[in-house]
């Protein structure tokens, strides 16, 4: 029995969201399975940043839709404060959303161009019933929108008289007047100009630490990860591959895929030896068998070519799923 | 706030209509046809039933300007109330066709499943020629302005479910839909709040063709004995009633025949302005849309 204290806001187990591809004529077709998230167990505890890095494609923003409920789950669980979410109809998972809440990536898109702020705002409060009267929605919504460095005169105005990085700061409004417990954050700075996203990145980092929220923070970008998360997994076709503490990983990466993903970042510094060129990660609708991973790995051998590896705890909170985890990083040292 | 509202309903009329002469003059056309149907009774000089057998198919004058027909009817009075009875179809088709069709094509959009067995009802419905369709549908019914509204609404609405169809399919998939979803917002909040305003241009392009093709729709009914009761005074009835008399009595074709095409031909310039207007294509002003 685990107590309150120990037990994570949330705990996935094996969650797959499996598409189905339909090709062909009218009449039948084939149909192909995609299998974008394939098995993903993680933990999130309370008060968390935990990022999901990854290649497009790889699945960690399906990840965070199915986990918001906006695709269906294949199979899998996911506890939520001690409760089983996927499960639920969608009537009963209702109330759930005010404390599960998602930044979208395109602040263009996300912002119907029709309400002005005030009515995008006024919508999940007047829906959860956290506050009745006209009056009370005007000064939590004013309330919000100050948190979120804007000044709250704006609330009558449409989205299409902001910028970009104003636009993104409304839809954190929109997720914080709800007070959430979990957020999950798909790309939440990457459609924004490089000068604006280190506003709107510490802007999340303040909320998040002022008021205790868990969040999932999705990106591919691993500077931006480094900066906010204390806890990293990476993601490869479906499936986590490593996890670990932010210091661990960026220091200390075990999986192959990793540190191929590190070492892709680029950098000013001259004389370094560019990344070596490893080609694309193959198709979610067709994985190669065994370690997902083997045809673009420098370390394969025959055992990744056929058997699919599990997760290795390697200590410290650090896990590999790697057939060569354990052993290559004592031939390194 | 209020006299803001209209100063901007000002800026995007002349944005609108601006260097498009036609459309402005089609624009005005209707003005006047619609300052017609609601002064009729002060416009007319007679009443439009009124039987004068003494003045039976009197040419135009001044008495009588657009003559009078063989019951001695005075035509210009039955021309002023004839544009009520445009009006009141174009009005009534308009609400039908956006209602039935409009409801018909987001709810299919929405729900895939009960989508796929509405829009082949639909398809089935748009095999027909419009006319055809309506036809079938009259000579079921009774010659009533009530029935006419409902078979012309119903057939256009058919037209109005697919593009809407389609609108709400692209609309649904978008990320603020998303957004509302994760706010918690139900069924019924995403499609009227969310979806609705966001198809008002194409709707109101939709409602002004509408509009112009009822019309014609509603004169051919007539014409063919199957529209409005006959003792109506309707533009289609009134050229109906002509046919007879037109080698002795032409204005009785003329002025009628001419306030139809005119009245169409306004709508229609009227609407290709709009569609103009939203068109991306032909927009300086983009405007996060």
């Amino acid at each position: 029995m685990t107590t309150d204290a120990e037990r994570p806001l949330l705990r996935v187990r094996d969650l797959k969201t499996h598409f189905t591809l339909k090709s062909g004529s009218l009449f039948g077709g084939s149909k192909k399975l995609l299998k974008a998230v394939d098995g993903v167990s993680f933990d999130l505890a309370a008060g968390e940043v935990l990022g999901i890095v990854g290649e497009s494609g790889c699945g960690k923003s399906t990840v965070g839709r199915t986990l918001t409920r906006l695709e269906d789950a294949t199979g899998g669980t996911a506890e939520f404060d001690g409760r089983e979410m996927l499960s639920l109809s969608k009537a009963a998972f209702r109330p759930l959303r005010r404390e599960i809440q998602m930044i979208f990536q395109d602040p263009f898109a996300s912002l119907n161009p029709r309400l002005t702020i005030e009515q995008t705002l006024a919508e999940p409060v007047r829906i959860h019933g956290l506050e009745t009267t006209r009056e009370g929605i005007r000064a939590r919504i004013a309330r919000t929108l100050t948190q979120v460095g804007l000044d709250p005169k704006v609330m009558s105005r449409h989205p299409h008289e902001f910028s970009g990085g104003q636009r993104q700061r409304i839809g954190i409004a929109r997720v914080m007047i709800v007070e959430p417990k979990l957020v999950i954050a798909d790309e939440a700075v990457s459609a924004l100009d490089v000068s604006i996203q280190a506003q709107v990145l510490n802007l999340i980092k303040d909320l998040q630490k002022e008021s205790g929220i868990s969040m999932l923070f999705i990106s591919h970008d691993l500077g931006v990860v480094r900066h906010i998360c204390d806890r990293v997994a990476v993601m490869y076709l479906g499936r986590i591959v490593e996890t670990a503490p932010k210091a661990t990983l960026f220091s200390a990466p075990s999986h192959p895929y990793t540190r191929l993903l590190l070492a892709s970042i680029p950098r000013i510094r001259p004389g370094r030896i560019p990344a070596e060129d490893r080609g694309e990660p193959a198709s979610a609708a067709a994985p190669p068998p065994g370690c997902p991973f083997h045809p673009r790995c420098p370390i394969a051998t025959d055992i990744c070519r056929s058997e699919r590896p599990q997760p290795v705890d390697l200590g410290n909170g650090q896990f590999s799923a790697c057939h060569h985890a354990g052993k290559q990083q004592g031939e390194a040292a | 706030m209020t006299p803001n509202a209209t100063i901007q309903w000002f800026a995007t009329g002349r944005r609108i209509f601006r260097g498009r002469w036609l459309a402005t003059l089609g624009l005005a056309w209707l003005v006047l046809v619609v300052l017609a149907a609601v002064f009729a009774p002060l416009i007319v000089p007679f009443d439009p039933l009124e039987i004068d057998p003494v003045a039976r198919l009197t040419e135009p004058g001044a008495a009588h300007f657009f003559g009078t027909d063989h019951f001695g009817r005075d035509t210009f009075s039955r021309s002023i109330y004839g544009a009520r009875m445009a009006i009141v179809i174009g009005l009534g088709s308009v609400l039908v066709a956006l209602l039935v069709g409009g409801l018909t094509g987001m709810i299919s959009a929405y729900f895939t499943r009960l989508g796929a067995f509405l829009m082949r009802v639909v398809d089935v419905l748009m095999a027909f020629p419009a006319l055809l369709l309506a036809l079938v549908l009259m000579t079921l019914l009774e010659r009533s302005v009530m029935n006419t509204v409902l078979v012309i609404g119903i057939v256009y609405a058919t037209t109005t479910a697919r593009i809407l169809f389609g609108m709400t399919l692209k609309l649904k998939n978008e990320v603020f839909i998303d957004a509302a979803v994760c706010s918690g917002a139900g069924h019924a909040s995403i499609l009227f709040r969310h979806i609705l305003p966001n198809l008002i241009s194409p709707l109101l392009v939709q409602a002004s063709f509408i509009f112009a093709f009822a019309q014609l729709q509603a004169a051919a009914l007539d014409f063919l004995g199957l529209g409005l009761p006959p003792e109506v005074p309707s533009w289609g009835n009134m050229l109906s009633e002509s046919r007879i008399y037109v080698t002795r009595a032409p204005w009785l074709l003329l002025f009628p025949g001419a306030l139809i095409i005119l009245s169409v031909f306004s709508m229609n310039l009227v609407g290709d302005a709009l569609r103009d207007s939203i068109d991306p294509r032909f927009k300086n002003d983009i405007k996060g849309v």
